[in-house]
């Protein structure tokens, strides 16, 4: 709360003081006073600069079609990967919970058994999910992975129709199966 | 050929349907004029500018289009309801009635054209003035303080530009003795081995200058384009039209375009008459370059401060104009005697 006993303050001095017309402005160089030979020399060079870019290629890119080029080090969505032999890399330990500073992270272990082997550890990842619309692509996940189970993938487009669809399922992080190990599963079937 | 127009019903009938093709033609170089400002600012903003629509963009106009005219026709609140919906009317039928008088060319005996007018650039001149009351009443009649602003504005600026846009066409008529346009065009000199139509700018470059810029003003466009400075006024006279009528706004703003680059090339560069090129064509690249100009002055200058357009037109233009006819019509007499 102002005191108002006080006598207002003087009021400190603008640091650009207002100024008239004309006034205070920095002269012209020698040479190009305000002679109408240099004001039209002004016009054609201002129009000659816009004539040269139209003659120029557009430095534009078509984006749909065309795109930039991302990073080696990009962090856009995330994948979950396996190793070689199919089996996933995720060990259900949270870690990557854990580390997400948002929570947007949802690990629900189970254990592995001798008939349903899912992870070389001890346990796999039941449920893996990532709210999308929450994450903020930081990459602490994947530092945290002590098996680097999840990477953050180049892709960028991830707009979709309902807030539903921004839930990632494990569905859809997982890697596709190697096509060698996908070719004895069916043969199998 | 010629006779048709000598025959009483014949001549009618070529009327109507000059006028009807007149009306086509005018509306789709109006579309493609807005198609070509669009992809010339554009390249001169170092980007392609519509391409989406059709092959290089072309159809984009008809999308603009039947985006508009499927927008709600509303009328604000509190507004003066007969004149907010006259106004872009007289806009519209003001720019189209200067094309009565336009001379487009003259091929093989056939006139591209409807009315020979023996006082062509004057009718030109008085229809396109009523494009003042278009933006007056829709700026008052829209209870828009903005709308008022860009009104008063250009009631300012066209008038302030208007007499020197009349000025600077006096020596033309001066040197060619008629205010037909075809007598204009058709202007031929004796010059030693050389008959023929000339470019008059050659006699009046004076003359060409002051129009140009007047021109211009004429038409609002960038950087005189005042009455709609959309960072002060939010859109001027502009503010409260949408749909239909904005489009006729729009569509008066780029036919009034084009009709002051067809007045350039007809008073200052010869018409139809462009060497081996065929007339009507050589007509339409006069203007199209013309209209190329305007976009690139608008892709270029900043809009002028209100004051400096009011020093511009009254301090510079007009007495230069009013020069320019002294000095003209002395030179006349030392010349004619």
């Amino acid at each position: 709360m102002p005191d108002k006993d006080k006598p207002p303050e003087a009021r400190p001095e603008h640091p650009t003081p207002l100024r008239g017309r004309d006034e205070g402005v920095p002269a012209k160089p020698e040479g190009q006073g305000t002679s109408i030979a240099a004001d039209i020399g002004a016009l054609t060079k201002g129009l000659r600069t816009t004539l040269g870019e139209f003659f120029s290629p557009p430095v534009t890119l078509e984006y749909p079609e065309e795109k930039t080029p991302r990073s080696e080090r990009y962090r856009g969505r995330h994948y979950l990967r396996r190793y070689d032999n199919g089996l996933e890399r995720c060990i259900g330990c949270e870690l990557c919970a854990a580390a997400c500073p948002v929570g947007c992270i949802l690990v629900i272990a189970a254990e592995n058994t001798e008939e349903n082997r899912i992870s070389p550890g001890e346990r796999y990842a039941k449920t893996y999910e990532i709210n999308m619309l929450r994450c903020i692509f930081c990459g602490y996940c994947e530092e945290a992975c002590p098996v680097q189970a999840i990477v953050l993938g180049p892709e960028y487009e991830l707009s979709d129709t309902s807030r539903e669809k921004f839930i990632y399922t494990k569905e859809k992080l997982l890697e596709p199966l190697p096509p060698d190990v996908q070719a004895r599963l069916d043969a199998k079937k | 050929m010629s006779d048709i127009y000598s025959n009483p019903i014949g001549h009618w009938v070529v009327i109507a349907v000059a006028m009807t093709l007149l009306l086509f033609v005018v509306l789709t170089a109006t579309a493609y004029t807005v198609w070509f400002e669009r992809v010339a600012l554009g390249r001169i903003q170092r980007r392609p500018g519509p391409n989406r629509v059709g092959p290089f963009g072309l159809m984009q106009l008809a999308a603009d289009g039947v985006k508009l005219a499927f927008k709600e026709s509303f009328v604000p609140e509190k507004t003066d309801k007969v004149l907010y919906v006259a106004a872009p009317a007289i806009a519209v039928a003001a720019a189209f009635l200067a094309w009565a008088v336009i001379p487009i060319g003259l091929w093989y005996n056939v006139q591209y054209w409807i009315a020979d007018v023996n006082v062509g650039i004057l009718v030109v001149f008085a229809v396109s003035a009523l494009n003042v009351y278009a933006i007056v009443i829709g700026g008052y009649a829209s209870n828009n303080k903005y709308s008022l602003l860009g009104g008063l504005r250009s009631a300012a600026q066209l008038i302030s530009y208007e007499m020197s846009l009349g000025l600077a066409l006096v020596p033309t008529f001066m040197i060619v003795g008629s205010l037909r346009l075809r007598d204009i065009v058709e202007y031929t000199v004796h010059w030693g081995p050389y008959v023929g139509p000339i470019p008059l700018i050659i006699l009046t470059p004076v003359g060409f200058i002051i129009y140009l810029i007047s021109a211009v003003a004429e038409t609002n466009r960038a950087p005189f384009d005042l009455p709609e400075a959309e960072q002060e006024l939010i859109g001027g006279f502009l503010t409260e039209y949408s749909g239909l009528k904005f489009v006729m706004y729009y569509l008066a703003e780029y036919v009034n375009m084009i009709t002051v680059s067809a007045l350039a090339a007809l008073l200052f560069f010869g018409g139809w008459f462009l060497w081996v090129v065929p007339p009507v064509f050589a007509f339409l690249l006069k203007v199209v370059l013309f209209l190329f100009l305007y976009i690139w002055l608008r892709g270029t200058f900043p809009r002028l401060r209100y004051d400096m357009l009011m020093r511009l037109g009254w301090k510079v233009l007009l007495p230069l104009a009013m020069l320019n006819v002294i000095v003209t019509a002395i030179i006349l007499v030392a010349v004619e005697g």
